[in-house]
């Protein structure tokens, strides 16, 4: 490790964000020069090629500990790394549950211990994720993790004076509630979208409002004690018409879409595959519009992967016994790229406002999510939005397949990643 | 044919194909020929993961009045009990050899799960998934109906059909919308709006929640199982509510034309969705839609295991 940060880098002829191509040399962890004619120990080739500060992940699922064969702190560092994420923020619906500094101080470690991005524990916000007694959010808060993110994501906290007293707590500690919106009496059983779709299928239906009803919900309370919010994985035109109102009444909320959110409808549910499967369902193309223009105007603050491995045995069955969730971490910018950038709705530095500056600055990353100027952590992402990849899920670098762009051509390819100065990706290969 | 997995799979030519062949075998089995040979050597595997007796003893003697050998599977007592996957029991019976699995399943979608999966290489017909399609019960409904109203000739255009009751849960109604469509009748449903699915405006049909207002030019009235239990869940009040509104009584069936004949695909809830006195009476073709039950999935293995043009 001391051999490879000594070794200095230069990137040759690399667009930064949306700007002309440049060197950009990576010495001692840190952006030493930006310039042209630059030499270092190594060379990378950027021409072509766009370089972003490393992504930051709010929401990922890494499985450790409890679901070592699904994904582990190590293998999901991995998948992050080759998709050119720099920290990821690790769910707290492990087992046991991440309610304790123990547990969140374990997950901590083994993410230094990998040593290919930041693993940021995401603390629980209720006991055993049971939404009926608070966690110790501030042992948590005061760990070695330092948590700053609470979530029961795969349950909502449903109840309203829960939620309420935990908005309050963790403004204590600068902590943060991420929700994940789901009323669990609207969805008893619920398997997909509740639409056309649905009732043909004779699959039970996830209405809209059974996630735009907590939303509403928790902007109030927010704006009722004066906390923060987070909102993970938001996918309905509604809840995005509400996260509009309430930032314009000056709440302070903060959003997330998931990329399959962005890209796919839930007409892909006809096959019953269900690879498509995951929680909160895959939606109508009105609202894949309406979470794109959300994104693109800021309404949406930040992409988060929700990277959900699962062993194959819980996708190859039938749909109903299946598990929820698919990865996302090695697609992800390809996926913003082709929904989002391709399609016109944003360009590069918005791509880095909503997937390194803001899910670092909703997290309270420090190091991370800064620009790409001289002094800065050298945390970069080069990704070649010439190339483009049939994804194999065969060839994931995270221990589950689960991926559902698998068979499925996307655009770009990350060429590199660099985390505080070390190239953990080179090349196109994992370099770790 | 390869599967049958959802009734929206026959075209017009396939439905009439089916009904057809299912004349023919029908009228082959009462000139008491006994069995037929078309499926000698062929392995029928009735794959059955709910309790259905009425179904699995249709398929069974379809398939043994065509000389087919049957295995019945079902999940009781099998090493389906002991968490054995869908994926695993499929490539047991593809190692066995099947060239046939009938499966009713209580997860929507399983039976086209089996069929596309690369699990098994042989047909697969659904026999009930769920809460989505019972693409049988829709034809043997279908050739009830012809025999009836049409000579048992020919297609449907112009029969009015009722559906009532719960929909939403109906396996039947769904199946049963799309293959009358596509054999030219209309349709309409009429239940409580709690047991409509969501989007019903988009379905090919007609939607009421008055059953008085929709007797009236009905030539079928067909009843759908209400399980009691749904009023747990808050779809309507209590028993005696859904029967007074939505319930086939005499005074109910009065008011139906001449000609029109009532239906149920069984198992009754008499008292509930229908009264004794409608159910045994003679405009009540239920009995004959459970022998009708069997032509029609003779039909359908037949087409599905190669029969070939001839038979």
């Amino acid at each position: 490790m001391t051999s490879s940060t000594k070794t200095s880098y230069v990137i040759k002829d690399v667009a930064i964000l949306d700007g002309k191509p440049t060197d950009i040399l990576i010495q001692d962890g840190v952006i030493s020069q930006i310039g042209s004619g630059l030499t270092a120990d190594q060379i990378v080739d950027g021409s072509g090629c766009v370089a972003l500060p490393g992504l930051v992940d709010l929401h990922t699922h890494l499985r450790e500990p409890g679901r070592e064969d699904a994904e582990t702190v190590l293998s999901g560092s991995r998948a992050a790394a080759m998709g050119g994420f720099t920290a990821v923020h690790a769910m707290a619906n492990t087992n046991p549950v991440a309610d304790t500094a123990g547990v969140v101080e374990q997950v901590w470690r083994l993410g230094q211990e990998a040593g290919l991005v930041d693993v940021r524990p995401v603390g629980a916000v209720t006991m055993g994720l049971e939404g009926t007694a608070l966690a110790e959010l501030g042992a948590m808060a005061d760990s070695a993790a330092a948590v700053r993110v609470f979530s029961d994501d795969g349950k909502c906290v449903h109840d309203a004076a829960l939620m309420r007293r935990a908005l309050e707590y963790v403004k204590a500690f600068d902590g943060v509630v991420a929700q994940h919106a789901q009323e669990p009496r609207l969805t008893e059983g619920a398997q997909m979208n509740e639409g056309v779709i649905s009732g043909k299928l004779g699959l039970a239906g996830w209405p809209a409002v059974a996630e735009e009803a907590i939303i509403a919900r928790d902007v109030l309370l927010a704006h009722h004690v004066g906390s923060r919010l987070h909102v993970c994985h938001l996918s309905t035109a509604g809840s995005v018409e509400i996260i509009r109102w309430a930032k314009s009444r000056g709440i302070n909320v903060t959003a997330e879409v998931t990329p399959h959110h962005l890209y796919f409808t839930d007409d892909v549910v006809e096959s019953y595959d269900p690879i498509y499967k995951v929680n909160p369902p895959l939606r109508t193309k009105e609202d894949v519009e309406a979470v794109r223009a959300g994104l693109a105007d800021g309404t949406i603050n930040i992409v988060a992967t929700d990277h959900a491995p699962h062993p194959s045995e819980d996708k190859d069955c039938e749909w109903t016994a299946a598990a929820f969730g698919m990865t996302g971490l090695e697609s992800a910018l390809s996926v913003v790229f082709e929904t989002m950038v391709q399609t016109g709705l944003m360009n590069w530095a918005a791509v880095a406002d909503r997937m390194s500056v803001a899910p670092a600055q909703i997290g309270r990353v420090s190091t991370q999510g800064q620009p790409i100027e001289v002094g800065s952590p050298a945390n970069l992402v080069i990704f070649d939005p010439r190339a483009s990849q049939e994804v194999d899920a065969r060839k994931t670098v995270s221990a589950s397949r689960n991926t559902p762009y698998a068979g499925r051509t996307l655009p770009g390819k990350v060429v590199a990643t660099f985390y505080r100065g070390k190239p953990t990706v080179l090349n196109g290969e994992l370099n770790a | 044919m390869k599967h049958l997995l959802s009734a929206a799979d026959l075209s017009y030519e396939d439905a009439i194909l089916v009904l057809d062949t299912a004349k023919q075998l029908a009228a082959a089995t009462e000139q008491g020929v006994g069995k037929l040979p078309p499926l000698r050597g062929r392995t029928v595997v009735n794959l059955f993961y709910e309790d259905s007796t009425r179904t699995r003893i249709s398929f069974e003697a379809a398939a043994k009045r065509l000389s087919a050998d049957v295995i019945n599977f079902s999940a009781k007592g099998s090493s389906v009990s002991k968490g054995e996957s869908l994926k695993d029991t499929a490539l047991t019976l593809e190692a066995m050899g099947a060239d046939a699995v009938v499966i009713r399943h209580n997860s929507s979608g399983a039976p086209h799960r089996l069929a596309n999966a690369g699990w098994i290489s042989g047909g697969v017909v659904n026999a009930g998934d769920g809460t989505h399609e019972h693409p049988t019960q829709a034809l043997l409904d279908a050739f009830t109906l012809r025999n009836h109203l049409r000579n048992g000739e020919g297609d449907l255009k112009g029969v009015n059909v009722t559906i009532v009751g719960d929909v939403l849960h109906s396996r039947v109604a769904r199946s049963n919308v799309l293959l009358l469509n596509t054999l030219g009748a209309k349709v309409r449903l009429v239940a409580p709006p709690t047991l409509l699915p969501y989007g019903v405006e988009d379905w090919d049909c007609e939607v009421s929640y008055d059953l008085d207002a929709s007797l009236e030019g009905s030539d079928a009235v067909m009843m759908l199982r209400v399980q009691r239990e749904r009023m747990n869940a808050a779809y309507f009040p209590n028993a005696h509510e859904y029967s007074n509104r939505y319930g086939l009584n005499v005074t109910r069936m009065n008011r139906l034309s001449e000609n029109a004949v009532v239906m149920h695909p069984g198992p009754m809830n008499r008292g509930m969705e229908i009264s004794a006195d409608v159910a045994d009476s003679q405009r009540s073709v239920i009995v004959e839609q459970v022998a009708n039950g069997v032509s029609v999935r003779m039909a359908v293995l037949y087409l599905i295991l190669g029969g070939s043009e001839s038979m």
